[in-house]
């Protein structure tokens, strides 16, 4: 399946600047597994160490989370829309 | 229920019928719903970005009190974007200046200054007096505080947020739909994602995603129960490629707020659980401020010196004899560096080099490494006035 997944402003350098990259993959995990290993920088952002998502970024198919369908397993389809949707908090210094 | 009672609603006058007449054509609205938005209470979190926008709207639109709650002072550096602040106003209390701006506009308006930074310890106290929060905050414990106040008081809280072109939008209500961290269960480690003051924002971004902010605040005052809000959806909005999309939000069964079995029912350490208090431990590396690099420069010693910001950035303000090592480079090219030689790490604030810091360890690097503080902003401010800050 060839879906196009959608990187938002606060992970494009870390996907050597794309805002939006056409994958391969049956599933949602399959996508992001594929970008993985594309851009090999972006991972710490999408994974924790043991290989779960990260709780700070959620994996849209369509309009619709995939924490409530099939988790990673979510099935795609040829044409579907993978969006990358990261917490993101505005303005002030971190540290 | 409408989320102000009937009981509260007044009489408008007839120079508040004239000013909102506007209004009052709109049958959505009309008399009934303009004296709802007289009757409501609002309180706006943050007077930056997205409040600059919320609170001259709200004032607008004929909202009766209006609180604003920011400790921050008015910078040169805000004035981009947070048009609520002129430029007279710089040095000044941002609740200050707005409180003048809503004002002018609309002196019907009550308007309560809280000029503090919003705690765990007084969040209860001055959210429970109003109807609705908004919340423009820049920052992620702030965030989590609003979110967890507002569940616990029952308010419906208006979120937006911002970074570089890229915006978000939604109404959390627990009452009625998700919130926050239904979303967003917990928040990136710190410095993993950068800051607006590092990344930038599109000055008119905040501008969009505050307007949104204010439509969805009149319209839960105006009382269609929410139905027509963005309680259960997040808008989100790329300025660049000038996209909206709308994504549908589910409430988490499992949330430790709002669940159905919530575990947390009072107010938390936001700083400890944003990450923000780590344990001491000793670090890798040193210290130098800027008058102490400048001595040891000054004495001839010899020390490499890596400038880890992008190009554009470089292009603002260049730092003498700084040899350039973009961040995203630093395990490729750490055999570049001596480690025989002292080697100081600089950026714009002095934080991002940390992270760089820690990608050379990560590679094994032996040698002895400096972060300087407060980046070259600190080195323009105290060595090099020729330098711009930025």
């Amino acid at each position: 399946m060839s879906v196009s997944l959608l990187i938002p402003t606060a992970l494009r350098g870390f996907a050597g600047g794309s805002a939006e990259i056409e994958l391969e993959g049956a599933t949602a995990g399959e996508v992001l597994a594929a970008l993985a290993k594309r851009h090999p920088e972006i991972k710490e952002h999408l994974y924790e160490e043991d290989g779960n998502l990260r709780s700070f970024i959620n994996v849209y198919v369509g309009d619709t989370n995939i924490k409530s369908l099939n988790g990673q397993d979510t099935a795609v389809k040829d044409g579907d829309s993978v969006i990358l949707v990261p917490s993101i908090a505005g303005g002030g210094s971190w540290l | 229920m409408a989320l102000i009672s009937d009981e509260r609603l007044c009489d408008l006058s007839h120079d508040e019928i004239a000013r909102y007449s506007r209004h009052l054509l709109l049958p959505e609205i009309g008399l009934e719903g303009q004296k709802r938005l007289k009757a409501a209470k609002v309180l706006i979190i943050g007077t930056g970005g997205l409040g600059a926008p919320l609170a001259l709207y709200l004032a607008a639109a004929g909202i009766g009190e209006i609180g604003v709650a920011d400790f921050d002072f008015v910078e040169a550096s805000n004035l981009q974007r947070q048009i609520i602040h002129s430029t007279k106003d710089i040095g000044r209390p941002k609740t200050a200046s707005a409180k003048d701006k809503v004002r002018g506009l609309n002196p019907g308006v009550k308007v309560t200054e809280y000029n503090v930074a919003l705690t765990s310890a007084n969040a209860m106290d001055i959210i429970k007096g109003y109807d609705v929060v908004a919340d423009g905050t820049d920052n992620y414990q702030t965030r989590y505080l609003v979110n967890d106040a507002c569940v616990m008081l029952k308010k419906p809280n208006v979120y937006g947020s911002v970074f570089q072109f890229e915006g978000q939008a939604s109404v959390f209500y627990a009452e009625k739909g998700p919130c926050y961290r239904c979303l967003y269960p917990s928040p990136p480690p710190p410095g993993l994602v950068p800051s607006c003051a590092e990344g930038g924002v599109m000055g008119v971004l905040p501008g969009i995603v505050g307007i949104i902010q204010a439509g969805e605040v009149i319209k839960l005052i105006i009382g269609n129960d929410g139905k027509d809000s963005l309680i259960g959806r997040l808008l989100i909005f790329d300025q660049w490629r000038m996209k909206f999309r709308e994504l549908k939000l589910d409430k988490d069964p499992k949330c430790p707020v709002c669940g159905e079995h919530p575990t947390i029912s009072g107010l938390i350490d936001y700083e400890l659980f944003c990450g923000l208090k780590p344990e001491k431990k000793e670090l890798a590396y040193g210290t130098l401020t800027p008058f102490e690099l400048k001595a040891r420069l000054d004495s001839g010693e010899k020390i490499q010196i890596i400038d880890i910001r992008e190009p554009h950035e470089r292009a603002i303000a260049k730092f003498p004899e700084a040899k350039p090592m973009p961040i995203g480079q630093i395990a490729r090219r750490c055999d570049e560096l001596d480690p025989e030689l002292d080697t100081v790490f600089i950026c714009k604030i002095g934080t991002r080099s940390i992270f760089a810091i820690n990608a050379l360890f990560e590679t094994g690097y032996s040698g002895k490494v400096y972060n300087l503080q407060d980046g070259i902003n600190g080195w323009a401010r105290d060595i090099d006035n020729s330098l711009p800050r930025y």
